[in-house]
């Protein structure tokens, strides 16, 4: 709209446009909303969703290279039946992490950002939909590899976890503070390089996650060997074995 | 830019409600924690707002700072973004009282014919 043309001027004000000259009125209105309540509501509602379907929605965060794709590969493997799994993919390009997750004979789909950094609850809004939530347990979303601009961004997940490899610095915490404030559980991986790897200290990066005051478990990892997974595997049961406990859903069959 | 492309639409959803044909001043507070660097809001507004309400508008930010309580000893202090240590006891177990905001607070609009209207 503009106030040169007239083109503000609709049925409702008309009257008042026409009796009267023009004259401008300078209005200070507060607001106090946040900039980001479109995607936060639209996030509440995919929350709720997953949450009548009883499925457990878990956002995956890390630098790009970190081992997400791996580690969902390894807990596919390792959970075998026990757990319905599917997975939203987040990528600026390509269908390959989706292609590896299909491989693995568990449904992905691949929401492809273009130049967007981060995912946002639109999008996996519609990545939700493409899923049949009936059929699954976890839903794994694999948010673009960067640890600024996801942490921004509620998708509407239960729990937000953050991959931190050992081939990193053990100061990510303290670089990126915001990503790791937000995170529910902090996953050390590619720890069977810790012996090689004399100079990432375990315990600088659990000191930096606390300096966030962060009460996030910090669990140690290895995507190629299954027992380093065990602790991983028991905090995700004991999340879906909460969010059924505090939202039973009887009308579907729960997968044991 | 997403946060940007955000803000234009409540300034435009913002002004419609009131009538308003143009937004000449914003005002957001912004912490550290929200993750949004000032500046580069600032520049990407520059280009968000060509074309709509704000195309003329003057946007100002606020820079809140860090602060915890402590759940420990229950004192106030001023953190750093990646220490939020209580600043009296050390303890971690803090919340945060402020410093992850990234709200707009206050928008001046302009409203054809408010005054006579209102007088």
């Amino acid at each position: 709209m503009c106030d040169t043309c007239g083109c503000n001027i609709t049925p409702g004000n008309e009257a008042l446009a026409h009796e009267r000259h023009h004259g401008h009125e300078h209005t200070a209105v507060e607001v106090l909303s946040n900039l980001l309540d479109a995607n936060d509501h639209q996030a509440a509602h995919n929350r709720e969703h997953f949450r009548t379907h009883g499925v457990l929605a878990v956002n995956l965060m890390s630098s790009p290279g970190a081992g997400k794709t791996a580690l969902l590969e390894a807990t596919i493997d390792a959970l075998g039946g026990q757990c319905r799994i599917g997975v939203i993919e987040g990528d600026l390009e390509t269908e390959n992490d989706a292609a590896r997750i299909r491989a693995r004979g568990v449904p992905a789909v691949q929401i492809s950002t273009g130049t967007a950094c981060h995912l946002d609850a639109h999008m996996v809004h519609e990545a939700m939909h493409a899923h049949d939530l009936d059929a699954l347990d976890v839903v794994f979303i694999e948010n673009v590899g960067n640890l600024v601009c996801p942490a921004s961004f509620d998708l509407g997940q239960h729990r937000n976890i953050t991959l931190l490899s050992v081939t990193e610095g053990a100061d990510k915490p303290a670089k990126y503070p915001v990503m790791f404030r937000a995170s529910d559980l902090v996953l050390l991986t590619k720890c069977d390089l810790l012996e090689v790897l004399d100079d990432f200290d375990p315990a600088a990066a659990l000191a930096a996650l606390r300096a966030l005051a962060s009460e996030a478990p910090l669990l140690h990892t290895a995507a190629r060997r299954a027992p380093a997974l065990a602790g991983w595997l028991d905090w995700l049961r004991t999340e879906l074995a909460g969010l059924r406990a505090e939202a039973p859903a009887p009308q579907r069959a729960v997968a044991e | 830019m997403a946060v940007c492309q955000a803000l234009i639409d409540q300034l435009e959803a913002l002004a419609a409600s009131h009538g308003a044909t143009r937004v000449t001043r914003v005002l957001l507070r912004v912490g550290p924690l929200s993750g949004v660097e000032p500046a580069l809001l600032d520049s990407a507004f520059g280009l968000a707002r060509a074309g709509t309400v704000a195309e003329r508008a003057k946007l100002q930010i606020e820079r809140l700072p860090v602060r915890v309580s402590c759940r420990s000893c229950g004192h106030t202090s001023k953190a750093a973004i990646n220490r939020l240590l209580c600043g009296h006891c050390g303890d971690y177990r803090t919340r945060l009282v402020s410093g992850d905001e990234l709200q707009l607070a206050r928008a001046e609009l302009e409203i054809p014919d408010a005054a006579e209207a209102a007088g």
